[in-house]
């Protein structure tokens, strides 16, 4: 599986988005951590998502220093270390999800846990569990010759990050690295809901449609049903992570089933 | 290969950008623009000017021979960063990299800072050049270094103290780089040592590099020729980059690095970065760090403040490991003794991150002998850190304490 999101063998995250772009609107993607507020939890927490409308799960794996992560996540990861989360339990909960449920599961991770782990040894075990791939939010293309080697030995998808402020070249080598999706950062800035998702947003979409994405999904600042809606009106994904997280360390499993049911009320065509 | 010509991104497997992609243009933007001035002869000028006027440089070297008797006999000179203004050597690349800011046309500074130092060399930089100021400070070190977040403040900086993760430097780092991504466009962010993305640990070696060229020339017209050693304690790696870099093409002259052990490299509580950690990714470089088996980044412990970082800049990472210089751990105890015995033989004293040069620089003088001439990088002096040289020592009256 070493085509790129154009080509005839798709990834099951790029099936997922390309057949919800197919029905008129697009994916939801949830974003929750491993371990928080334990891991039987989280692990029942992403099946929550997947049962009530999220297409793809994101699972991040906490880290000492998550510099794109604003306080909700910060504060649900340092609890998750603090109890003595392990990376095996990420490959671990991987496993138990895919299990249970068919939404593919792709990891965000910070990098060095991955360079610490070994590259290779990382995309196995990962691959191994069933998962469908990596977000890399501390990880240009540039630098990630050890991880695309390593992503087409195995065929995860490589998620790659395009901010406002890329240059027209660098959305290019975004979109023709990236395999699974491209994730659009919406603002200048880290994770955390806010009132208004940036215009910035729209106008960064065009232009990786016009670098030849034909999967951008955006995150940061997604918290709402109508949000989603909003930025499935031109893009082929939303991301909402924050809201999610607050849910599971406000009212648990349930409050996150609620959340997702809610959220996933703007991917449907009206 | 010359060793001096390195300009980065990479310093052998070391260095890089591993950063959000939000952050790039940034990045790119400051490469090109800290070229620009780099071989711009106004801006080179201008910042000579000011070094020469405000900053108080060329920094003197002074000879300790009372020191020296405790070193083997080898003659011991200092370089006289101590006596810049602010106090330390950390204003040479605050004032660079503002003049830099200036032509981005940027407006606001942030800074992270551990003790204080290059918080309180940030704010006088935004103060000279009428910029806005804010300084990350971890909430620890923010009790520790009450003295410095009130010159701050006076200075007209916001000092936030940083209540995440270990609330240390390290994480005065990461929200520095979180509002960095948020405000961009009107902010430079004044990356305090040779660690970060590239270009940081280029440009901010190629500000301190005067250290080096000042004290190569004062030392042979002083000896006559070059020193045997030149020695400097290493945090992130700042003042020994400055030192080191003027010698790194001359074979004959040892280069050592001390890195502060704390309560001793083979305890849990230390920060000798190269001694025991690996290499891994931390703050956007690739580098030695202290890390657990899973990559989480470990806190490090020492009485310095301003050693207490668990990474350290690339370019040491690649000299450390083709040999050229060498990194040996001093342990807090180590070095408060020099600290003592410097202010006690020569009236001198040192800032306890300086101190850890002076205890390394003891041992070392025993082992090359009388023939040998130490150059000591004295990167700070001793003020910032007289309650806890106070607590230490017991030298502050239980009463005065009260008042």
């Amino acid at each position: 599986m070493t085509e790129t999101q154009s080509g005839t063998t798709a990834s099951p995250v790029e099936r997922v988005i390309r057949a919800r772009r197919e029905a008129g609107t697009g994916a939801l993607i949830g974003y929750l951590p491993v371990g928080f507020p334990d891991l039987e939890t989280s692990v029942d927490a992403a099946v929550a998502l997947a049962e009530n409308g999220v297409d793809v799960i994101e699972l991040g794996l906490p880290y000492s220093d998550p510099v794109m992560d604003g306080p909700v996540i910060q504060a649900a990861t340092q609890q998750a270390l603090a109890q003595g989360f392990r990376l095996r339990d990420g490959f671990e909960a991987v496993r138990r999800i895919t299990s249970r449920v068919d939404a593919p599961v792709v990891l965000m991770t910070y990098w060095n846990p991955v360079v610490q782990y070994g590259v290779d040894r990382f995309a196995d075990d990962l691959a191994a569990a069933g998962g469908a791939g990596l977000i890399t939010p501390d990880l240009i293309p540039d630098e990630a010759g050890e991880w695309i080697a390593a992503s087409n030995r195995t065929g995860l998808d490589r998620i790659f990050l395009a901010a406002p402020s890329s240059t027209a070249t660098r959305l290019q080598q975004a979109v023709s690295t990236s395999r699974g999706f491209v994730y659009a950062v919406s603002t200048m800035g880290i994770t955390g809901a806010r009132s208004d998702v940036d215009n910035a947003a729209r106008g960064l979409v065009e232009r990786l449609r016009e670098a030849g994405s034909e999967s951008a999904c955006v995150g940061l600042g997604i918290s709402t049903a109508e949000q989603v809606r909003e930025v499935l009106a031109y893009a082929d994904g939303a991301i909402v992570g924050s809201a999610l997280v607050s849910a599971l360390a406000n009212g648990g499993v349930d409050e996150v089933a609620r959340t997702a049911r809610a959220l996933s009320d703007g991917t449907r065509v009206s | 290969m010359a060793l001096r010509t390195q300009t980065g991104p990479y310093f052998g497997e070391y260095g890089g950008r591993y950063v959000p992609e939000s952050l790039i243009a940034a990045l790119d933007e400051l490469a090109a623009e800290y070229e620009s001035a780099r071989d711009d002869p106004a801006f080179q000028a201008e910042l000579a000017e000011l070094h020469r006027t405000y900053t108080g440089r060329p920094s003197i070297i002074t000879e300790v021979p009372r020191f020296a008797e405790h070193a083997g006999g080898a003659r011991v000179i200092l370089k006289r960063e101590d006596l810049n203004h602010t106090g330390s050597h950390k204003i040479n690349n605050v004032l660079g990299q503002a003049l830099v800011a200036k032509r981005l046309g940027k407006t606001r500074l942030i800074a992270e800072t551990g003790a204080g130092q290059h918080g309180v060399a940030t704010a006088t930089a935004a103060a000279l050049f009428g910029m806005s100021c804010v300084v990350y400070m971890g909430e620890v070190d923010t009790e520790r270094q009450a003295l410095n977040v009130a010159r701050m403040r006076l200075l007209g900086a916001e000092v936030i103290p940083v209540k995440t993760g270990s609330r240390t430097l390290k994480d005065a780092i990461n929200d520095a780089l979180r509002d960095w991504v948020a405000n961009v466009d009107t902010t430079h962010y004044l990356l305090g040592t040779v660690a970060g993305p590239h270009p940081f640990p280029v440009m901010v070696r190629d500000f301190h590099k005067i250290i080096g060229e000042e004290a190569r020339q004062q030392v042979l017209d002083l000896t006559g020729a070059l020193p045997t050693a030149v020695t400097a304690c290493v945090g992130g790696g700042s003042n020994a980059m400055g030192i080191f870099h003027a010698f790194l093409d001359d074979p004959d002259v040892q280069l050592f690095g001390y890195e502060a052990a704390g309560e001793g490299a083979d305890t849990p509580r230390h920060a000798a970065t190269i001694t025991k950690g690996r290499p891994g990714v931390l703050h956007g470089a690739r580098s030695y760090m202290l890390q657990d088996e899973d990559g989480q980044t470990v806190e490090s412990h020492s009485i310095s403040a301003g050693l207490d970082y668990p990474g350290v800049g690339p370019e040491h990472a690649w000299l450390s490991d083709i040999g050229r210089a060498s990194y040996l751990p001093v342990t807090d105890a180590a070095a408060m003794d020099a600290l003592r015995l410097l202010s006690r033989t020569e009236g001198i004293i040192p800032a306890i991150e300086s101190a850890h040069a002076l205890a390394g620089t003891l041992e070392l003088g025993r082992k090359l002998g009388p023939d040998s001439v130490i150059l000591v990088n004295l990167s700070g002096r001793g003020d910032k850190d007289m309650e806890t040289a106070g607590r230490y020592f017991d030298l502050i009256d239980a009463e005065a304490e009260q008042v």
